[in-house]
C-alpha cells in the first residue's frame, strides 16, 4: 500500500511532552480533543497546517521522555498517517506500532518541510516526489510487523488470545 | 532450559533468560513472564480500554498488579475523579491493589511495597520505572495497551539490550549528592546516548551511596534513552527489602565474561552541584553558570527526589530560615511512608516553620496536572526528572532541575544558590 502526503520537519529529541501535553492528556480519553493540541508547545499553529494524511518528519530520539500511548495516538487522530525519524526512543515506537501508527527508521537529512513524499508501507521504501530522492527505511522486528500487520496490538491479542511463540520473530 | 551459553552473561541477558525460559543474548527477541505490572492515573485508564478491546475476562496474576493514583491526587478536576473511579472499579472487579489518592508516586509505592525485588522483571506503564533497576531489577517503562497486555496474559515480547556500563568513582564533597551525579551522567552521555542499551551502573561511588541516591540515580536511565537503569544488589539493597517481603530475594549479577558495548567512566571526585537548565535534561552545567537567576517556585519531591535522605538534606538547610518573599517551596514526600517519616523526625515542621508548602505524597506539580503550576515567565528550580517545555502545565515558564540540597538554598534566597555555602 502506498500513501502519499507532505512532510511536517521536526529536529531531534521531540519529546511526548511536547507531541501531547500533560496539561491536557490527563483529564480525557478523547483522542479527537486531544490531536486538536498535538505539537502545541513546540509549533502552536501545527494542527492548522496539517492534512489528513500528511506526514511526520524527524530527526533523533523521536518520542522521547514520558511513556505517555497518547502521543501516537494523538497524532493518529489529528491526522498524521506515518512518522519518518533518524532513530525513535524505544517506549514511543512501540506505541506507535501497538497503535497501528508506522514508524519508520530513515535517513531524514534530505527532506525538506513541505516535500511531498510517497511512501511503501510493505516496503518501507519512501519517495520523496520534490527532490527525486528513493530513502529505504530499516527493517521491524517480526513480532512488530506481525503486530502491524493486524492493525495494532489490540487486534492482535484479540485474534490470537495472547502474544504467539512462533510469531516472536528473528 | 537447553544448554548453557558458553558466554558470559549481562543482568538483562540473565533476567530475560529465567524469565522466558530460553538462552537468550542481546539483540534477541523473547517472551517473558512478568513478577509485576504497574499503572498511574496518566496510564490506567488506557489501558483499561485496550484490556476491554481485548476482550480481556480475567487478569491473569492479580497478585501480580496495582495501580496507583499518584499524577492528579487528589483529583483536581470532575473529568479527572471520574478516570480515577474507572479505576478504582477495574481493579476492584478484577481483584487487584488499587494505591489510592495519599499512597503516594507509584514507583516510590512500588519500592515501599517490596513488588520490585532483586532479579525481578517488572514492567510499569511510566516511563520512570526504570528506577527500580537500582534494587537490581529489570524494570521498564511501557506504553498502556502493552500493560493490558501484561496484565491479560502476564506475559510481554521484549528484545534483549545491549549493555553499557556506567562505573562512577571518587567520593562526593560536601554538598554534593546523588541527583548532583545523575545530572552529570545525563549531561554526559546525552538524551540518546543510551537508547535501546541497558545501563549497569557501579563503582565506588555507587556502592557507598545510600539506596535513595541510587534510586535518585536509576530514576534517570530513561533520560539517557536507557531501556533499563541496573546496579547489583548489596547489604543496603536486602537491608531495605528485609520485613518489606516474605519472597526469596535472589540477586543477579553479571558473569564476569559478560559482552558489553560500551563502558564509560565517571570520577566525582571534583563533582560540584549540577543544574539542567530549560528545555532538556541533558542541558546540563555547573551550578555556578546559573547561579543568581531568579526563582519563583521550588519543588521538593517526585520519584527523583522524594525520599527520606533527600527531606533530611533540604530540612537541614532551611531549619531556622525563611523561604524567600515571593518564593513557593512545595515539598511532596514520595509516599505515605516517607512522610510518616518525615513527620517522626521532626521534618515537616521544619519546612512548615520556613514556609514552605507541604503537599499530600503524590507527583505533585511534576507533570502540570495541579499542586504549583507556575505563572508566565516564571523560573522553576524542581527536584523533578524532567525540564522540557509546557512540563509543569505552562509553556511560559521555565525548569531548572538540581538536587534537593541546591532547591532548598536556592529557596531561601530566591534565586540559584550552591548548597555547599550550608555544608562547611
Amino acid at each position: 500500500m502506498v500513501i502519499k502526503g507532505k512532510a511536517h520537519r521536526f529536529g531531534d529529541d521531540v519529546n511526548t511532552d511536547y507531541i501531547i501535553s500533560g496539561r491536557y492528556k490527563f483529564k480525557t480519553l478523547d483522542m479527537n480533543e486531544l490531536g486538536r493540541h498535538v505539537m502545541e508547545d513546540l509549533d502552536p499553529e501545527f494542527y492548522e497546517r496539517l492534512e489528513k494524511g500528511d506526514f511526520l518528519v524527524a530527526g533523533k530520539n523521536f518520542g522521547c521522555g514520558s511513556s505517555r500511548e497518547q502521543a501516537p495516538l494523538a497524532l493518529k487522530a489529528a491526522g498524521v498517517a506515518c512518522v519518518l525519524a533518524e532513530s525513535f526512543a524505544r517506549i514511543y515506537f512501540r506505541n506507535s506500532i501497538n497503535n497501528g501508527l508506522h514508524a519508520l527508521v530513515c535517513d531524514t537529512s534530505g527532506i525538506a518541510d513541505g516535500d511531498q513524499l510517497e511512501i511503501d508501507l510493505e516496503s518501507g521504501t519512501i519517495g520523496d516526489v520534490t527532490t527525486g530522492a528513493e530513502i529505504d527505511s530499516g527493517p521491524l522486528p517480526g513480532v512488530m510487523r506481525g503486530i502491524l500487520s493486524e492493525g495494532g496490538l489490540v487486534e492482535y491479542i484479540k485474534k490470537y488470545g495472547g502474544l504467539v511463540a512462533e510469531r516472536e520473530g528473528e | 532450559m537447553e544448554g548453557k551459553s558458553a558466554v558470559g552473561k549481562t543482568i538483562s541477558e540473565k533476567i530475560l533468560s529465567t524469565h522466558s525460559g530460553r538462552d537468550a543474548s542481546a539483540g534477541d527477541i523473547v517472551i517473558a513472564e512478568l513478577d509485576f505490572m504497574m499503572a498511574q492515573d496518566g496510564t490506567a485508564p488506557l489501558a483499561i480500554r485496550s484490556f476491554e478491546g481485548m476482550d480481556g475476562t480475567a487478569v491473569a496474576h492479580p497478585e501480580r498488579a496495582a495501580f496507583c493514583i499518584d499524577h492528579s491526587a487528589p483529583s483536581p478536576l470532575r473529568a479527572v475523579s471520574d478516570l480515577h473511579d474507572l479505576m478504582r472499579a477495574f481493579a476492584s472487579r478484577y481483584g487487584f491493589e488499587l494505591n489510592d489518592v495519599g499512597e503516594g508516586v507509584c514507583h516510590q509505592v512500588m519500592l515501599d511495597k517490596g513488588h520490585a525485588l532483586p532479579g525481578s522483571l517488572v514492567i510499569g506503564a511510566d516511563s520512570h520505572t526504570c528506577t527500580y533497576g537500582a534494587v537490581n531489577a529489570f524494570a521498564t517503562g511501557v506504553g498502556s495497551t502493552d500493560l493490558a497486555a501484561g496484565l491479560l496474559s502476564g506475559s510481554l515480547w521484549f528484545k534483549v539490550p545491549e549493555t553499557m556500563t556506567v562505573t562512577v568513582s571518587g567520593a562526593l564533597g560536601p554538598g554534593v549528592f546523588a541527583k548532583d551525579v545523575a545530572l552529570m551522567m545525563v549531561g554526559g552521555i546525552t538524551a540518546d546516548g543510551a537508547t535501546y542499551h541497558a545501563l549497569e551502573i557501579g563503582g565506588e561511588t555507587i556502592s557507598a551511596m545510600g539506596l535513595d541516591g541510587r534510586l535518585t540515580i536509576s530514576n534517570l536511565a530513561v533520560e539517557m534513552g536507557a531501556k533499563a537503569g541496573l546496579m547489583e544488589a548489596d547489604e543496603k539493597t536486602l537491608t531495605f527489602f528485609r520485613g518489606r517481603t516474605a519472597a526469596a530475594l535472589e540477586p543477579v549479577s553479571p558473569d564476569p565474561d559478560a559482552r558489553y558495548v560500551e563502558a564509560v567512566e565517571f570520577d566525582v571526585s571534583d563533582l560540584v552541584p549540577q543544574v539542567a537548565s530549560p528545555h532538556t535534561v541533558d542541558n546540563v552545567s555547573a551550578v555556578g553558570e546559573v547561579e543568581g537567576t531568579p526563582v519563583a517556585e521550588g519543588l521538593i519531591g517526585t520519584c527523583t527526589n522524594g525520599r527520606l535522605d533527600d527531606l533530611r538534606v533540604a530540612a537541614r538547610i532551611v531549619e531556622g530560615g525563611k523561604v524567600a518573599p515571593g518564593v513557593r517551596l512545595i515539598v511532596a514526600p514520595a509516599s505515605r511512608e516517607v512522610m510518616l517519616g518525615a513527620l517522626a523526625e521532626g521534618l515537616i515542621e521544619v519546612f512548615v516553620e520556613a514556609g514552605a508548602v507541604v503537599v499530600p505524597p503524590g507527583c505533585a506539580c511534576c507533570v502540570g496536572t495541579h499542586q504549583g503550576v507556575p505563572g508566565d515567565g516564571e523560573n522553576v528550580i524542581s527536584t523533578a526528572n524532567r525540564n522540557f517545555k509546557g512540563r509543569m502545565g505552562n509553556p511560559e515558564a521555565f525548569i531548572y532541575l538540581a538536587s534537593p540540597a541546591t532547591v532548598a538554598a536556592s529557596c531561601l534566597e530566591g534565586r540559584i544558590t550552591d548548597p555547599r555555602r550550608h555544608f562547611d
